[in-house]
């Protein structure tokens, strides 16, 4: 055990390409999921089909298969990418076509009469979405929106297999000089639990902003309103 | 058809009345309707109806459910498509635009450019529970009519002291009870300085005590300012107050019309003194 626990600057180091693979492929999902989530909610059937192609073509395909197909298949056609850039490709694709579902269900779940309202006060469609649809969309979209980062965060172990030296590939490694492996692999599944906290909580704060400012929750100016008027009944 | 014949000239002129400040001042354009179908899957809601508002003429549309008032302020807000005929905002149509002398349908420009006359307040006041009240009141003369930020506080202001929500101003809409949050939505309506006011059932979502507020509201407004103003409502007391004509109606037609005196203390048609019947009895 104290074998596994001298290797921790190993495991911070696997700690933190897993971290950086978690953003950066949650930043092309998010990208991605917004861009084809609104094309599936457009009134063009050609702009909802590219929705429709992008969504079951990466939902249907493992990303591990994916992952391989960008790192070993193109580079016999001569595009070569780096490990973490087929990585970060791979997940975000993936991931992105799940989000995108997200997307488009919360856009239209947005009750009708608010587009009606934005009609009514000639917003541009262009406007109608920016300024009143998609701002009450997120806060349908956060929860899901969550799952998803945590699902890539955990899908993010593959990429050991094309090399990249995260948290699972760091493992792989200690597990080998030291032959601790019951407790290496403790370790390993105490940290992905820490990450998938720390990702959990990030959303909670981000969805008890946006509840706020949709009057769900109490803002803190009404909060000390109440505290002043508290004192001043007492 | 040429646009002088658009709007008749043998309805009474009404007294022009000064404008208070705040609300929308201005040439109202009169509407016609030609011979406008409309149909839901397999339903007639509206059957080749023709009828005429003169500019500044405030109009009550009464009837049962389902008769197709609201489906007429909906194509107004152009909320609904017509499936047929022609809706005529002052000189120009609603729904169909000029090209080479052709009549086609009307495109996204056109539609933006003719809603720049209407407005319209909602049974469900619709607020947008993402922006504040002074947001809501702001967001659209800002992205639409181009005012400046400061210009478009100065408006809401004005506005909500008209609406007598002075100090709800940086209040977030879901803190507003039922009349409150009605009261922004005509004062963002108004913000948009609208020629023509449509009212959808604007009284019957709200608790009964709410009522009155804001009904006196909207009859000051009718009075103080030149809007033409089409008007959905169950309330025949509020329906007479605000308006200068009534039309029944029944089935997606006009069974009957007149001065509010007329329909409600002399209706001729058994199916208007049915309905008005069943509604006193509620």
């Amino acid at each position: 055990m104290t074998d596994v626990l001298d290797a921790y600057p190993q495991l911070l180091k696997g700690a933190w390409i897993t971290v950086q693979l978690t953003l950066l492929g949650s930043a092309l999902a998010l990208v991605l999921a917004l861009a084809f989530g609104l094309a599936g909610t457009a009134r063009s059937a050609w702009v909802r089909a590219l929705n429709r192609v992008y969504v079951e073509f990466f939902r249907g395909t493992a990303t591990l298969v994916l992952m391989y197909w960008f790192f070993y298949a193109l580079p016999l056609v001569g595009l070569r990418f780096t490990p973490m850039f087929a990585a970060v490709l791979s997940l975000g694709l993936n991931i992105g076509a799940y989000g995108a579902e997200v997307v488009r269900g919360s856009v239209r779940a947005v009750p009708r009469a608010q587009y009606e309202a934005a009609v009514a006060l000639n917003l541009t469609p262009a406007q109608r979405m920016r300024r009143v649809i998609l701002p009450q969309a997120v806060a349908l979209m956060l929860p899901p929106f969550g799952n998803l980062v945590i699902e890539l965060m955990k899908g993010s172990a593959i990429v050991s297999l094309i090399t990249i030296g995260d948290l699972t590939f760091r493992a792989k490694q200690i597990q080998n000089s030291t032959g601790e492996t019951l407790w290496t692999y403790v370790a390993i599944l105490v940290l992905y639990f820490v990450i998938a906290q720390v990702l959990q909580l990030l959303v909670r704060l981000a969805e008890r902003r946006v509840d706020r400012i949709l009057g769900r929750r109490p803002g803190r100016a009404r909060r000390r309103a109440r505290a002043v008027a508290a004192e001043v009944g007492g | 058809m040429p646009p002088t014949e658009t709007v008749p000239g043998d309805v009474p002129e009404l007294p022009k009345k000064a404008a208070a400040a705040p609300l929308p001042a201005g040439d109202a354009p009169g509407l016609r309707f030609e011979k406008v179908v409309k149909r839901f899957g397999d339903t007639t809601v509206l059957r080749d109806l023709d009828f005429t508002v003169a500019p500044g003429e405030r109009v009550t549309l009464i009837g049962p459910s389902g008769s197709g008032k609201t489906t007429i302020l909906r194509l107004l807000m152009t909320l609904e498509r017509p499936d047929g005929g022609l809706i005529w905002v002052g000189d120009d149509t609603l729904w169909h635009r000029e090209k080479k002398g052709k009549r086609v349908p009307a495109d996204q420009k056109h539609l933006h450019e003719m809603r720049k006359q209407i407005g319209m307040v909602f049974q469900q006041f619709n607020l947008f529970p993402n922006m504040n009240v002074l947001r809501n009141l702001t967001e659209g003369p800002v992205r639409v009519l181009g005012l400046s930020r400061d210009e478009a506080v100065e408006r809401a202001r004005q506005l909500l002291d008209l609406v007598g929500l002075a100090d709800k101003i940086d209040a977030h809409p879901s803190r507003l009870s039922g009349g409150q949050q009605q009261r922004v939505a005509i004062a963002r309506a108004l913000a948009m300085r609208p020629r023509v006011l449509l009212l959808d059932e604007v009284t019957s979502a709200l608790d009964p005590e709410l009522v009155v507020g804001v009904q006196d509201l909207l009859r000051d407004i009718a009075r103080e300012s030149d809007l033409t103003l089409l008007c959905v409502t169950h309330e025949m007391n509020f329906a007479r107050d605000i308006s200068n004509r009534v039309l029944m109606f029944d089935q997606g037609r006009i069974v009957e019309e007149g001065t509010p005196e007329a329909i409600f203390d002399d209706p001729s048609e058994p199916r208007t003194r049915e309905f008005l019947r069943a509604v006193r009895a509620s």
